[in-house]
């Protein structure tokens, strides 16, 4: 098994923000707008070095939205951003209508996406956002882990025509790959070998996960942990080969477990070779104040959480349910 | 295409487009006649006068853009476009069916040449000063030109576009406000009242314009007038008539959203003569 350092990274938001100011200087058509979010989502970055290509929205989200689709459809590339739970609720119908059903050239940032916001509360948190956005046909899902592959999927997605929805986080992220690291939009990355189960995962959920397979690895038990970063289109070989050789599956993400990653997953493996699953997730429930770290240990985002799970998960997988 | 300033050649235009509008819907036996015919000469006057545009090269990046916000007036877009060249004129009577290019809301997927798809009220202001940035940084003369209905812009979203397009002094965009009085459910001064329309948009930074939307010749004079401010973004006040030129469907609620019969039709035609 790889063995992984997590040394403590930037946040992936930061990732976003330098991105984009690379991306500015590479291609004269890249615009931005924000919503009067800009030292939170750091697009403010991109405005100080190309202030006639950063538009300010001022705080009103839907009309953001469709001015970016304006821009995508005159030709530019345009990026939109601001927290994920506003982004996706507010601009929603705009998202669906002048971005999704023309297929227009539309590149969605939220960030402060899942509950590790912090002490800014529920009305803030987004965890609904990546089940909305896959609900957008056409859309293309992305979920990074950390500031490297955060910094070269955001890149990508100016390279593709087409609408896309990308989540950010808040809070620091462990570093995951290391910086040369290539990725590709729609296929899952191998992070660790193993047969007797997969844990599948994104965003913030990566680091926790490999840490849990170290663990479950010293028990002599062998997980091979996927980080799912596109989660539309999904990468149903990687699924179903997972589902064919480890023959139990469990999926952890910063969402609602309504909706998000897992429910994906799991169309894919009933799709291809059922198995058992269990998922780690958001439950039903709007979460609270807190201290991040206080808020990932309360909801269940730790690494301990994801080997409960997954023993849970092995003794069905044994059980033979 | 033919392009003309001659109010009498444009208005011989507006009566073809109106038959044409009424044979689509009638053929379609759904639709939305009174809002496209209040909207019939400012879109003829745009596409045949004022918009700078290359039918036979769509997709021109220079080109004047134009946006049907109130999409269910498709039909009057349909048959404007139809007549300049840019889709089939002998399909028009498929509106509305499987496979037809003339869906029952603009869609960019089956024309190209459209410039968004809309029927869901409140986006095309939004759209368009998307537009106008795209122009700005591209230093092109292209302007953008946007239809909305007066029940639409009770649509919040209309009024954030109208502080947007001031505050970012978008001049080469300019909304027209098919202002007929009517919506879905009645009268729109019963339903959710605009006045003081023109005070509300002065006061969101924008020109305005007030005229009578069936007059050419003050069409072409607002649109030049439009054309002259610098700035500010331009809103035109185009005082309308739903079912403009059938008299039994003028100011009538009842024809916001219903097919005429074939009786109907054939009455409706012998007006337009």
């Amino acid at each position: 098994m790889a063995k992984y350092e997590l040394k403590m990274g930037r946040a992936t938001r930061e990732a976003f923000g330098e991105a984009l100011v690379e991306l500015g200087r590479e291609n004269k058509d890249v615009v931005v707008c924000d919503a009067d979010l800009s030292k939170s989502t750091m697009t403010y970055a991109f405005g100080k070095e190309f202030p006639e290509r950063f538009i300010e929205c001022g705080i009103a989200e839907s009309n953001m939205v469709a001015i970016g689709a304006g821009l995508g459809s005159a030709g530019k590339i345009p990026f939109v951003s601001s927290f994920s739970a506003f982004l996706l609720n507010k601009g929603f119908e705009q998202l669906r209508v002048t971005a999704a059903f023309p297929k227009v050239n539309l590149k969605a940032v939220g960030t402060h996406s899942g509950i590790s916001i912090g002490e800014d509360g529920p009305s803030q948190m987004s965890i609904e956002d990546i089940s909305l956005a896959c609900s957008l046909a056409g859309f293309t899902v992305i979920a990074p882990c950390d500031e490297i592959s955060m910094k070269a999927l955001v890149k990508q997605s100016a390279a593709v025509h087409g609408p896309f929805f990308i989540r950010a986080s808040r809070a620091k992220a462990a570093l995951v790959y290391a910086k040369d690291q290539v990725f590709e939009i729609g296929k899952a990355m191998q992070l660790t070998d193993g047969n007797d189960v997969t844990i599948i995962c994104n965003g913030l959920l990566v680091a926790e996960c490999l840490r849990a397979a170290e663990t479950l690895l010293a028990e002599g038990i062998h997980a091979r942990v996927l980080d799912m970063h596109t989660v539309k289109p999904i990468d149903r070989d990687a699924i179903a080969r997972a589902a064919a050789e480890t023959g139990v599956i469990v999926v952890a993400e910063e969402h609602l477990v309504d909706g998000g990653l897992g429910v994906r997953v799991a169309q894919v493996v009933c799709e291809t070779n059922p198995c058992p699953m269990e998922f780690i997730g958001v439950q039903n429930t709007y979460a609270e104040s807190g201290t991040p770290d206080d808020l990932l240990d309360k909801y269940g985002f730790r690494a301990s959480d994801v080997i409960a799970t997954t023993r849970k998960a092995l003794a069905r997988k044994k059980k033979g349910s | 295409m033919q392009k003309t300033s001659n109010v009498a050649g444009l208005q011989a235009i507006c009566k073809s487009v109106r038959r044409s509008i009424l044979e689509m819907i009638t053929h379609a036996k759904s639709g939305h006649p009174g809002g496209s015919l209040s909207a019939v000469e400012t879109v003829v006057t745009l596409y045949f006068d004022v918009l700078n545009h290359r039918p036979e090269e769509p997709a021109w990046v220079d080109r004047d853009r134009f946006i049907l916000s109130k999409g269910h007036a498709c039909p009057v877009l349909y048959s404007v476009m139809a007549e300049c060249g840019y889709t089939p004129k002998d399909q028009l009577n498929t509106l509305r069916q499987l496979g037809s290019i003339y869906q029952g809301h603009p869609d960019v997927r089956f024309i190209p040449a459209l410039e968004a798809s809309t029927g869901s009220l409140g986006l095309g202001v939004s759209l368009a000063l998307g537009m106008g940035i795209a122009a700005r940084l591209n230093a092109s003369p292209s302007r953008t030109y946007v239809v909305l209905g007066d029940g639409e812009i009770q649509e919040g979203q209309i009024w954030e576009a109208a502080m947007f397009g001031a505050f970012h002094k978008l001049d080469n965009v300019v909304a027209i406000v098919d202002y007929n009085k009517i919506q879905l459910d009645g009268w729109v001064k019963d339903i959710m009242g605009l006045e003081p329309l023109v005070d509300k948009w002065i006061s969101f930074g924008w020109h305005v314009i007030r005229l009578d939307g069936h007059n050419i010749a003050a069409l072409q004079a607002g649109f030049a007038e439009a054309a002259a401010t610098k700035g500010k973004p331009t809103v035109i006040i185009a005082d309308t008539v739903k079912g403009k030129g059938v008299s039994f469907m003028e100011n009538n609620p009842k024809w916001h959203g219903v097919a005429p019969t074939a009786d109907e039709l054939k009455k409706a035609l012998e007006e337009l003569q």
